[in-house]
């Protein structure tokens, strides 16, 4: 069954009904990770390094053990010491090694932050105070914060045994290198030889965070018979499990984990930091454990994705076509490898159909929290580097610079840097969108900068399960693995609805818990609405089969003369008898007498995910005295495949726009001399807040994704990858001055207006 | 662990005696938006809080012969619904009402702002400007000193341990006078200060400043009164010259630091920038006051 191309056809897809969760978030009812609580428990509390790099020499615990209602502290040693394996159940690579050091400090801190000891007391004032009472031992070890710095020889090495892989020959000397990585197409030499304008530059971005409202929680029981449980808020409850599992050698079988609403993740709630801690806490005292960071240990101590400092270089034609690319990308990792620079390397210049083009890429460690996923990971920061160099480069040719991108834009069958071929894209359709768009002609005032920029994320699909089940009453149950954070209830109680031809609000979605569906990778990679999606629209129609099945027997007609319209079986033709229509209903009340219960479950492996291209439109006015940006004016056009609830679609967009506002403006990492984060807190870590922002304009693209029932494409991470640079280059023209590094915060835009004179 | 112990008495006697036989740390509470936020956060641990909120006379807004008293823990929102003084004082009202958020403005009160003695408190510059007067109690009875002197230093005021502020008074105002305050944040709100400037004047009839007071935040470890800036205005319209004038006396007048908000050439610069902005809103403000 294929709806490809006939959208006219569709009754529930592509309509906008009341999200099925915002009943309960608004009126304050929805449960969090936090709001979970068991009889006994206890608070969890985690001791953090105030030293961003020093050896533990000792960890004593005995006078907070002696403290009243203090019933079990845990270090490294409490936990098993995990060997070296690479695993991907999260939204990036992943080694269990280091995620166990990072989730519990072995040896050594890395970075101020970073967890020594965990204790669990009765109260929270106890534990509290109990922190106090655990003598660490350090031996400081000088440290290195700046990507840059931390690649110089000489650095402080925070692994002495970490030597650059993919370099030949191998290193003789360990450095905070962790990895190369290389793409390479054509002969970029020759390439710039044919330019007649190179534009070349070095452009830095600094670390920021994910900034989600709800900060992680985690309440975990350990029974007597060692079977545990977990509740928790996460992109992917399999994933807590499988980490959990692993970081404390617990047979998978004995641990559930049960899924929360989730207040926000954008990728930062692909891995695991409280969860192990709560249930060895638990285990080891015999009582439930409760953990929640506050907001400082969010911004110590979970990932945020990394700054970065690239230097692009881009050749073309006076006629605009680009000969030549070449790019390094230097990305801070934090304390342990796997900072997103191979995709930021790939996606950077994905756009563009390019004969000559070399790109290397460098993940570094240095003493900062150990990066983690951040909405289309790297994409973001390259394509800053990318698209702001595209952009000088048509201000030098003098040309439009959504021309210039249409001259070398890719489409269906442009071959990739990287190597792959695309399927049907919307990149082309993008662009013209944008182009026609109303705002891309408006007039400026003074002071006033527009600027444009284009972003493209692969989009992944994956392993999903889903189950649908007719209820006794006609209405239905679906249950999927993926935790919702972008409205993927609606959109698969939508898409099992417009398979079983009935309204939505017949259909009920759930996220069911790691015991009560197959397993289902996490919520990331824009994969959801796609894979699980795709696992429900079969379950659907697994069980419209089953419900023709039905009423070929109540009919007593076969199977194949029955046919399944606007939610009721119809004879197929005047030859298969002449009977009435029987609703879902009618044959959901006799499912006991037609063969029992009426379901399926179906578990995929989904491919042929679209890849997703926007466009961003911007307009800026700067206060030359004091470098104050005002966002004037911002559209979003993205191809979405094709938008199941177009509401939800435009608020991934609109959200996604914001974040990267605020990251292209004022979010960023500010470390002090002595390693330390200085802006551990809202106050100072500026996130956009509403009255920063216009409304943002969201346009939906559809150009169907043909290998799925509905041609959809993921769209939650696309819509962050332009803003930085549409960002960036509104002020370059507003104030005259081709701007390099973010955030573009009043203090440097103020230096830069002051330094041009 | 030690108890923290908490007192709302009814007369100002009573508070004091509470302040003065105190162990430990005793903390007056007006609104709480700064001192419980500071308890929560580990950064401050006292041993008794005396909340003024029942005390007569620490609520509210009186006008006599022109000059306004307005008690110590008035909240902004109560501030911002008086027209009466936004009417004498647009300046003093805007600057409390740029505190925090709606729900902030429930609570916050002049006297926090000042004795919490953050160098970058909103409302500080704007009461210095408006040569505002606090009056404060203590064992010795109740005794009048103008707001300029109340802040020592980054956390530190000249209050006595068993001192508090009742109430604050603004001057009558001559005919054609006004105020204006501006705060610089990198945001639209939700922000603290990178530097705040007030700006209080006197015109005569030709719009020839003949009063003026200039007081900047968060530019030095207290709130600075700019005398040279103030001089800068008086006996001159506000032509290009005095405008350029006033923006060099600021400058001259700062002393900051380079911190996660702003760095000492950016805050100086500023400065500058606020004192010539908000000159002109009160003067334009001025002369509408014929
Ligand atoms: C979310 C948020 C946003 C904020 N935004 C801003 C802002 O934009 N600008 C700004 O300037 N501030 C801001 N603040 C800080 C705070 O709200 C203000 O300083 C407020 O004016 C404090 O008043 P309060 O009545 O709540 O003080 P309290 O917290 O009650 O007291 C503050 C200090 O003053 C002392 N004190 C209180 N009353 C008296 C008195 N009568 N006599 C002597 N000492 C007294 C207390 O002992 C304490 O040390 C913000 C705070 C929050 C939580």
């Amino acid at each position: 069954m294929t709806y490809v191309g006939n959208k006219a056809d569709l009754k529930v897809v592509g309509t906008r009904p009341v999200r099925p969760d915002g009943v309960d978030k608004v009126t304050g009812r929805a449960t969090f990770g936090a709001d979970f609580n068991l009889p006994g428990q206890l608070v969890g509390k985690v001791l953090r390094s105030p030293h961003p790099h020093a050896r533990i020499i000792k960890i004593d615990a005995s006078r907070a053990l002696a403290l009243t209602g203090v019933k079990a502290v845990i270090s490294a040693e409490d936990l098993p010491n995990i060997a070296s394996e690479e695993a991907f159940v999260g939204e990036g690579p992943m080694n269990f090694r280091d995620l166990s050091r990072n989730c519990m400090a072995r040896d050594k801190v890395l970075y101020e932050g970073h967890a020594v000891a965990a204790l669990a007391a009765t109260t929270e004032a106890i534990a509290n105070a109990a922190l106090a009472l655990i003598d660490v031992t350090y031996e400081v070890l000088p440290f290195v914060i700046d990507v840059n710095e931390a690649m110089q020889p000489g650095a402080p090495l925070l692994d002495d045994n970490m030597y650059t892989a993919n370099v030949e020959p191998k290193p003789t000397a360990p450095s905070n290198i962790a990895k190369r990585v290389h793409f390479k197409k054509g002969d970029v030499a020759a390439g710039f030889a044919k330019a007649d304008v190179i534009v070349s530059g070095t452009y830095n971005t600094e670390a920021v965070h994910q900034a989600y409202i709800e900060p992680h929680a985690a309440l975990a029981t350990a029974n007597a018979d060692g079977q545990c449980t977990i509740w928790a808020s996460s992109q992917g409850h399999f994933m807590i499990r499988a980490y959990v599992a692993k970081l404390l050698g617990i047979e998978i079988a004995n641990l559930r984990v049960i899924p929360a609403e989730i207040g926000g993740g954008f990728g930062g709630k692909t891995v695991v930091y409280l969860e192990p801690l709560a249930l060895a806490l638990a285990q080891k005292s015999g009582r439930p454990v409760k953990m929640v960071m506050s907001r400082e240990e969010v911004f110590r101590a979970s990932g945020p994705t990394s700054g970065a400092s690239m230097d692009v270089k881009i050749g073309a034609t006076k006629d605009g076509i680009i000969t030549a690319i070449s790019s390094e990308m230097r990305f801070q990792a934090g304390a342990f490898p796997g900072s997103p620079v191979q995709p930021a390397c790939m996606c950077a210049f994905a756009m563009y159909d390019l004969e000559n083009v070399e790109v290397t890429g460098y993940d570094v460690i240095s003493n900062r929290p150990k990066v983690a996923a951040y909405r289309a990971p790297g994409a973001p920061i390259g394509s800053f580097a990318s698209e702001s160099a595209i952009d000088e480069l048509a201000d030098k040719l003098g040309m439009d610079p959504i021309v210039l991108r249409q001259k070398n834009a890719v489409n269906q069958g442009s071959k990739t840097h990287y190597g792959v071929t695309f399927p049907e894209i919307g990149y082309e359709q993008v662009l013209a969108a944008t182009k026609a768009h109303p705002h891309w002609s408006a007039p400026l005032g003074p002071n006033q900068g527009r600027g444009v920029a284009t972003g493209f994320w692969f989009n992944i699909g994956g392993e999903s399960s889903a189950a649908v089940h007719i209820n006794e009453d006609g209405s239905v149950s679906v249950a999927t693995g993926s935790p919702d954070i972008g409205g993927s209830r609606a959109s698969m109680a939508m898409m099992a609805a417009e398979v079983l031809g009935i309204p939505v609000d017949n259909v009920r979605a759930i996220v069911a818990d790691t015991a009560s569906i197959g397993f289902t990778h996490v919520t990331g990679g824009s994969r959801v609405t796609y894979a699980t999606g795709m696992a429900t629209v079969q379950a659907a129609q697994n069980v419209v089969a089953d419900l023709k099945k039905r009423a070929a027997m109540i009919w007593d007609i076969s199977p194949d003369a029955v046919d399944w319209k606007d939610g009721e079986a119809v004879p197929a033709g005047a030859n298969a008898g002449g009977f009435d229509p029987l609703p879902l209903a009618a044959i959901a009340l006799k499912a006991g007498r037609t063969g029992g219960p009426i379901g399926s479950e179906v578990s995929v492996n989904a491919q042929g995910a679209g890849p997703g291209f926007g466009a961003h439109i911007c307009d800026v006015e700067v206060d030359p005295e004091t470098g104050y940006v005002t966002v004037l004016r911002y559209t979003a056009v993205q191809d979405v495949g094709r938008a199941i609830h177009p509401s939800y679609v435009e608020g991934q967009i609109q959200g996604g726009a914001v974040q990267g506002i605020g990251w292209a403006l004022n979010e960023e990492y500010i470390y002090n001399a002595k390693g330390s984060m200085d802006n551990a807190g809202f106050l100072d870590y500026r996130v956009p807040v509403a009255s920063d922002l216009p409304m943002i304009d969201a346009v939906l693209v559809e150009v169907p994704n043909p290998r799925h029932p509905f041609g959809l494409r993921g769209v939650g991470e696309v819509p962050i990858v332009p803003p930085l640079a549409a960002v960036a280059n509104a002020v370059s023209h507003a104030i005259g001055i081709r701007m390099h590094d973010l955030p573009l915060s009043p203090p440097t835009i103020c230096a830069a207006i002051d330094a041009k004179g | 662990m030690s108890a923290l112990s908490y007192a709302a008495p009814s007369t100002v006697q009573d508070a004091i005696g509470l302040l003065s036989g105190a162990k430990g740390i005793a903390k007056v509470m007006s609104g709480g938006t700064d001192l419980l936020v500071q308890m929560k956060m580990g950064r401050l641990k006292a041993d008794l809080i005396v909340d003024t909120k029942k005390l007569p006379g620490i609520f509210g807004i009186t006008e006599s012969a022109g000059v306004f008293t307005i008690g110590a823990a008035t909240s902004g929102a109560q501030l911002g619904e008086h027209e009466g003084l936004k009417a004498a004082w647009p300046g003093v009202v805007e600057a409390a009402n740029l505190i925090g958020s709606t729900q902030v403005q429930g609570r916050a009160s002049l006297a926090g702002n000042l004795c919490n003695a953050s160098p970058a408190a909103d409302s500080v510059p704007a009461m210095i400007a408006a040569g505002a007067v606090a009056v404060i109690v203590g064992p010795n009875g109740q005794r009048e000193a103008p707001v300029e002197t109340i802040v020592v230093g980054p956390g530190r005021t000249s209050l006595a341990k068993d001192e508090f502020i009742l109430q604050f008074r603004l001057p009558a105002r001559p005919a054609r006078s006004s105020d204006a305050y501006l705060r610089f944040i990198p945001r639209t709100e939700m922000d603290i200060a990178v530097v705040g400037c007030g700006v209080s004047v006197t015109l005569d009839a030709q719009g020839v400043c003949t009063a003026a007071r200039v007081a900047l935040g968060a530019v030095a470890p207290t709130q600075v009164l700019v005398t040279a800036a103030a001089n800068a205005l008086i006996g001159h319209t506000l032509d290009t010259a005095t405008l350029a004038a006033v923006d060099a006396a600021a400058r001259a007048a700062c002393n900051p630091i380079t911190d996660k908000r702003g760095t000492i050439d950016f805050r100086i610069k500023i400065a500058g920038v606020l004192a010539r902005r908000a000159a002109k809103i009160a003067y334009d403000r001025a002369g509408a006051r014929a």
